[in-house]
């Protein structure tokens, strides 16, 4: 195996329209407009919507929580369950998942502890769990970066022979920088099994799409990188559900990265501390609000049988004891250790460090102030 | 290189350039661990522009070692995710301005990942930077951009400046679960020695008195290290005895043998390409002073490149720290004696 391949891919055009697989309405797509794409399976959207249900719950909480005081801040993924929750779902154990900030609840649903994903927002720890046990990287801050992490995961898994894929999310402001450029090329040069869940919830803090790009739409760039490119109604989980897992399916088997971009928007601030009032109508954001990812699946499933009453109440109750939990260990307070800053930095000890956590040790103990 | 006939330690007593040394040590690398990689710009059939990876690829073939796409943080953030998928790589930065690019990935997120993740994700990475001037380069190919990774906490900075300690630290550099910072001076690529040396070789995080002497320490490191003995070579023609210090790890710093040396000698200077004001002999003074303050009978001098950009080749040998120049620095520094 080579890891480039001579021949260089020609791609058309994705449809401008976003593919949707379930409309607003609740009512399901004609086959002839879903472009081959198959509905999920009853079972699964079943999943989806529980999932989305429970991270709705659960991203209201840790807002509520913020507002309290009990986190430095929290940038809400409200009305992005769909993309999120959709790719995680169709993620696999062994894939990777390589999150930004905005992506909490998409780590929540790989299964890492609530604690240890609001470390770093709580202010304990930077990132509070263990990536390879998660298999979920770190959440990035630095725009973009985590994409190129992820594509050398997914290229050191398909040098191994390791049949995994991995995912990671980005902004649509992030698509400007230059590491998401970087990205998809290696990506389309290394055939590297990843998929790019492109989130477009149309603004970065306050600029909107407009200003960061003159291209049709985001899921055009995947043309000139010679990787096929999807652009899916990122409010319709059984649509994203569907790409996605067609797209990690073809990366698990040598066929290389997707760029799948999911048309969202933001409903919430940007984060608790942004004031959207100074950059956008409030009228659009209730428009949006209406377009409301977990009620159009809901319609669809109340529609076809497979939602009553009963169960709607037991997956609302499920996501009220997950929040209820949460709220009571984020009232508890965190263990710190000061003198751990100074543990991980490096492998090897170094004198000087030694020296500075002695020196706070000293002052610590002046002060007498409790340690854990 | 090895040829079968030849044991290991006939090999290592034939002079040796430290382009060939490094070659040797990736080469024993790749053989030694599968997960060792080493990708960059042009590090595939040609070798590298300094042809330091020369035959890596024909030996080991284009899944170990490979030419990527030109994209310096594109290289290092890909070298992030392999890392933390139990690989090794090794990346070169084509010439030292042109590691900028990557500057993010590498302050943001090669130094800081074990750290944020409290230790549970290493990356052994290394990532070679040919550095410093004296080789005629134009514009952005002379930069010694030490000081923006020594002061990066997280950071593991050596530089070698012979081929035996290219060949050793570089080994130990791969080794290293840490990331690393390998600054190879470029202008010492093509310097011919043995590698062999008595002994194990000396750790990569220890400093080397290279010269012994009694009047004052120079403390030098990669490419300044030739022009400190040379300094050393002519003050003793003026019976003034000069110890040189080569630092060989920029980040830890050996305050051990820095110490033990100056409180020798009780006076120290720095030498070094890179500009002055906020560059790497700022921390060694700082570090000397509030150490040995008591030792010393001068305050600690600095000779360094001056506060001005890189300049073009034919006036680089202006600005380069040379014998002559150090000399008449020590012999106008004020101390009591
Ligand atoms: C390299 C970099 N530049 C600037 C920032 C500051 N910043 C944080 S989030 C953000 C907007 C990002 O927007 P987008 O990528 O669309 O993602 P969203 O927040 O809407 O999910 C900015 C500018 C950053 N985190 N990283």
């Amino acid at each position: 195996m080579s890891l480039t391949v001579e021949t260089r891919a020609t791609i058309g055009l994705p449809d401008a329209e976003p593919l949707r697989l379930i409309e607003e309405t609740g009512t399901v797509v004609a086959p002839k407009l879903r472009r081959g794409i198959d509905l999920p399976g009853a079972d699964t959207l079943l999943e989806l919507y529980r999932r989305m249900v429970i991270a709705r719950r659960w991203d209201t909480q840790v807002t509520a929580l913020t507002r309290q005081g009990r986190l430095s801040t929290y940038p809400s993924a409200r009305g992005q369950e769909a993309g999120e929750i959709g790719t995680v779902l169709a993620m696999e154990a062994a894939d990777w998942l390589f999150p930004t900030y905005r992506d909490s609840i998409a780590v929540m649903t790989r299964g890492v502890p609530t604690e240890q994903i609001l470390s770093g927002f709580r202010g304990d720890w930077h990132c509070g769990w263990d990536p390879q046990e998660h298999r979920t990287a770190p959440q990035a801050t630095p725009l973009a970066t985590q994409a190129l992490h992820a594509v050398g995961l997914a290229t050191a898994a398909r040098l191994k022979g390791d049949p995994i894929a991995v995912a990671t999310f980005i902004g649509d402001g992030a698509t400007s920088e230059g590491d998401a450029h970087e990205a998809f090329n290696f990506a389309g040069v290394w055939r590297a099994p990843i998929v790019f869940v492109i989130q477009n919830n149309q603004f970065a803090i306050s600029v909107p799409l407009s200003k960061q790009t003159h291209s049709r739409m985001l899921a055009d760039r995947a043309v000139g990188y010679g990787i096929p490119g999807f652009h899916v109604d990122g409010n319709d989980v059984a649509a994203v559900y569907a790409v996605v897992s067609a797209a990690l399916a073809r990366a698990r088997t040598g066929d290389g990265p997707t760029i799948i971009e999911c048309l969202t928007y933001r409903v919430e601030p940007h984060t608790n501390s942004d004031d959207p009032s100074r950059y956008r109508d409030s009228s659009d954001v209730e428009l949006w609000r209406k377009r409301d990812p977990i009620e159009r699946l809901a319609r669809y499933l109340e529609s076809e049988g497979m939602l009553g009453d009963e169960l709607r109440r037991s997956f609302v109750q499920e996501a009220e004891d997950a929040a209820t939990a949460m709220r009571d260990t984020l009232n508890a307070e965190p263990a710190l250790d000061p003198l751990e800053l100074f543990d991980h930095v490096y492998n090897v000890e170094r004198p000087a460090l030694r020296e500075q956590r002695d020196a706070l040790a000293g002052e610590l103990d002046e002060n007498g102030s409790a340690r854990s | 290189m090895t040829t079968e006939t030849e044991t290991p330690d006939a090999v290592r007593a034939k002079p040796l350039t430290m382009a060939a040394a490094l070659n040797s040590a990736m080469r024993d690398a790749l053989a030694e661990d599968p997960n060792v990689v080493i990708y960059g710009e042009d590090v595939g059939p040609l070798g590298g522009v300094f042809r330091i990876t020369d035959g890596l690829t024909r030996d080991f073939g284009e899944q170990r070692v490979w030419d990527s796409p030109l994209a310096e943080s594109g290289i290092v953030g890909t070298a992030i995710g392999m890392a933390m998928y139990g690989m090794r790589p090794i990346v070169e930065m084509q010439f030292d301005a042109f590691s900028y690019p990557a500057f993010e990935q590498i302050v943001s997120h090669v130094a800081k990942m074990r750290n944020r993740t409290r230790g549970r994700v290493s990356l052994p990475i290394v990532i070679r930077i040919p550095t410093s001037g004296g080789i005629g380069g134009v514009e952005h190919h002379s930069d010694s951009s030490e000081a923006y990774w020594t002061h990066t906490p997280g950071l593991t900075v050596v530089t070698p400046s012979n081929p035996a300690d290219a060949y050793s630290m570089l080994r130990e550099a791969i080794r290293s679960d840490d990331p690393v910072i390998f600054l190879e001076p470029k202008s010492h690529y093509w310097m011919k020695e043995s590698t062999e040396r008595a002994g194990e070789p000396l750790p990569m995080n220890r400093a080397a008195v290279v010269r012994e002497g009694t009047d004052v320490t120079l403390i030098s490191y990669g490419p300044t290290v030739a022009v400190a003995l040379a300094t050393a070579d002519l003050a003793a023609e003026e019976s003034l005895s000069i110890e040189v210090i080569d630092l060989r790890s920029l980040s830890p710093f050996d305050d051990e043998t820095v110490g033990a040396s100056v409180r020798r000698t009780g006076r120290a200077a720095v030498i070094h390409e890179a500009a002055k004001f906020g560059g790497y002999g700022a921390e060694v003074a700082a570090r000397i002073t509030e150490r040995e303050f008591f030792h010393l009978a001068a305050p600690v001098l600095r000779i360094t490149g001056a506060d001005i950009p890189f300049p073009a080749p034919l006036l680089e040998k202006y600005y380069l720290p040379n014998p002559e120049r150090i000399l008449h620095a020590l012999s106008t520094w004020e101390w009591d004696d």
